[in-house]
């Protein structure tokens, strides 16, 4: 938990987010036209997207599929029964004039979320609900003076907005919540995530209060496109409110826009009148009624969640909870990993696919697919170092060669010459030869400083090019010197 | 119930009806004198008695997810009173 110090004391931030997360499906949640990121204008629009009348509503089975499929993911109670409803407002991209959402009976109700945090500290955060229901279209206001262009491309689209309690305390932990939320989407593959794209987006429920004392009036901040913005937008938010209060004002609760070019928010005063939703029960829909028995069938087929996934690593492979925690941030990472440290020792795959493999990633801008070293590669290399043929610190220069000419490590230590040297006589003699011609060091040696061990292990690596096997450089010196 | 000049224009604004002020009056006795009457129904006692969904006994039909239409923008927009480049057009929305 973090506070804020304003003049007259500290504040605590009260967060709660609704994340709208667009449904991995082919076609809309109750039309069939295609959901394709991207098409030409309104040619991804059936008549039922287009609110023409006459038109019937029905409702797409994988998308409910996908729907309670993340309410398992979130450890959630699935409702067997759930009623879609008319949410009615007026806007230019909204042809119905009211979207079609869950309302009084959501098809997943409690779960919970549980956040990994930077310290390796771990906090749950409750789910209240998650629902169905239908995007809008998209407005153009940039093309013309006078006009806005209306797509509906995207009218129609199935979303989940998943609401969470107000459990969270600072910026710090929105972000967790939304890149773990999104972790455990991506694993289920219910949606992709991808909040460039508008395929996840947030809205920020905040309220300031004086520790230990009822929550205050909330704001809610509309439509935040990436994590960082929420971050940005709760602290800019937090501040203003603090300012507010210690002014002795009141906060009015509203709906502000975030604009994450300036970093600055603005009250829309004019969508208060349209928050009388006047929901009612839609009449073209009847309640969806789920089968127990095809809900649990849902549930023996989930894969191997983020958290289950950490927790293996952990127990099976010895990993430290951070680093495990690293490696199934990204179910492919994970699947990465896993078959580099198929038998072979799994700290030594962690270390290099975490450091070396990792920030080579970063460095030249690929990913899995498209790295130049791939698990079998990495795996060969490793193999390598185990049994001795190269030192951890050839390992690297190796590395760095396959990662420039994609080929396997065997291939590379052979061609440059670089096999480790473990022959102890050749060692041995080297060791003489630095002795001798060093007496000043050994005597520093003898009269008990332990660290001019090194300055001798680092001539031999230098006579050696660094292919001396270092433990056995080490054994040699000190028989010798002792 | 009784429904008042203010919640008649309150509810005509919410629906873009437009209605003259006018009217209100006559409006307001009309509306409450329907409510009055639907609200006879709560006479009736419904205690244990399942919420009606359908008159007919049938469960929500379902479809699979396939890409069964669209690709027809033209037909689309064609009563569209305007539209630009297979956009619908409408007076600048800005917030």
């Amino acid at each position: 938990m973090s506070l804020i110090k304003g003049k007259t004391g500290e504040w605590e931030m009260v967060i709660g987010l609704e994340v709208h997360a667009q449904v991995i499906s082919k076609s809309k949640l109750f039309s069939g036209a295609s959901t394709e990121f991207g098409a030409v204008p309104n040619s991804q629009v059936s008549l039922v997207d287009a609110a023409m009348p006459g038109m019937l509503p029905v409702l797409n089975k994988y998308v409910v599929e996908q729907a309670v499929r993340t309410g398992l993911g979130l450890k959630a109670q699935i409702n067997l029964t759930s009623v879609f409803e008319r949410k009615n407002y007026f806007y230019a991209d909204l042809p119905q004039g009211y979207q079609i959402s869950q309302y009084l009976q959501p098809i997943v109700g409690e779960g919970t979320i549980i956040l990994d945090l930077e310290d390796g500290e771990t906090r749950e955060v409750g789910i209240e609900r998650l629902h169905l229901e239908q995007d809008a279209g998209k407005s153009i206001h940039d093309q013309h003076p006078t006009q806005s262009y209306i797509d509906l491309n995207r009218s129609g689209v199935a979303l989940m907005e998943i609401v969470s309690k107000p459990d969270m305390r600072s910026a710090e932990e929105a972000g967790a919540y939304l890149r773990k939320l999104r972790t455990i989407l991506r694993y289920l593959g219910t949606c992709d995530g991808n909040m460039d794209e508008g395929s996840m987006r947030a809205d920020v429920n905040l309220s300031m209060r004086r520790p230990g004392e009822p929550m205050g009036t909330r704001t809610e901040t509309k439509n935040v496109n990436s994590i960082r913005f929420v971050q940005q937008a709760i602290e800019q938010e937090a501040r203003r409110q603090v300012q507010v209060l210690e002014d002795g004002g009141k906060i009015v609760q509203e709906t502000r826009l975030y604009d994450g070019m300036k970093g600055t928010s603005r009250s829309m005063r004019s969508k208060e009148e349209a928050h009388d939703y006047r929901y009612f029960p839609d009449p073209d829909l009847l309640p969806l009624e789920l089968d127990a028995a095809w809900v649990e069938d849902i549930k023996t087929k989930l894969p191997e969640l983020p958290d289950e996934k950490k927790a293996r690593f952990v127990k099976d492979f010895g990993l430290s909870i951070y680093d495990a925690g690293v490696l199934v941030a990204d179910r492919d990472t994970a699947a990465f990993f896993e078959t580099v440290a198929e038998g072979r020792d799994p700290k030594l795959a962690a270390n290099w696919v975490i450091g070396d493999y990792f920030g080579a990633l970063n460095k030249s801008g690929a990913d899995l697919q498209t790295a130049p070293v791939d698990a079998g590669k990495l795996g060969g290399l490793l193999d390598l170092i185990t049994d001795g043929t190269i030192s951890g610190r050839i390992a690297k220069e190796v590395f760095e060669e396959m990662w420039e000419r994609g080929e396997e490590a065997a291939a590379i230590v052979e061609a440059k010459g670089l096999k480790q040297i473990s022959d102890s006589s050749e060692i041995e003699g080297l060791v003489d030869e630095i002795i001798a011609g060093n007496p000043g060091q050994v005597e520093q040696f003898k009269g008990g400083n332990e660290k001019i061990l090194g300055w001798f292990v680092g001539q031999v690596m230098k006579a050696t090019q660094g292919k001396a096997n270092p433990g056995l450089v080490n054994q040699v010196l000190r028989k010798k010197l002792g | 119930m009784s429904v008042d000049k203010e919640t008649v224009a309150k509810i005509a604004r919410l629906a873009r009806v437009r209605v003259d002020e006018s009217r209100g009056e006559a409006l307001a006795k009309e509306l409450s004198n329907i409510l009055d009457w639907i609200e006879q129904l709560s006479e009736l006692d419904t205690e244990g008695v399942e919420p009606m969904t359908s008159v007919v006994s049938m469960t929500l039909p379902l479809r699979d997810d396939a890409v069964t239409d669209g690709g027809y923008p033209d037909r689309v927009t064609a009563n569209a009173p305007e539209a630009t480049h297979g956009f619908y057009t409408v007076p600048k929305v800005v917030e």
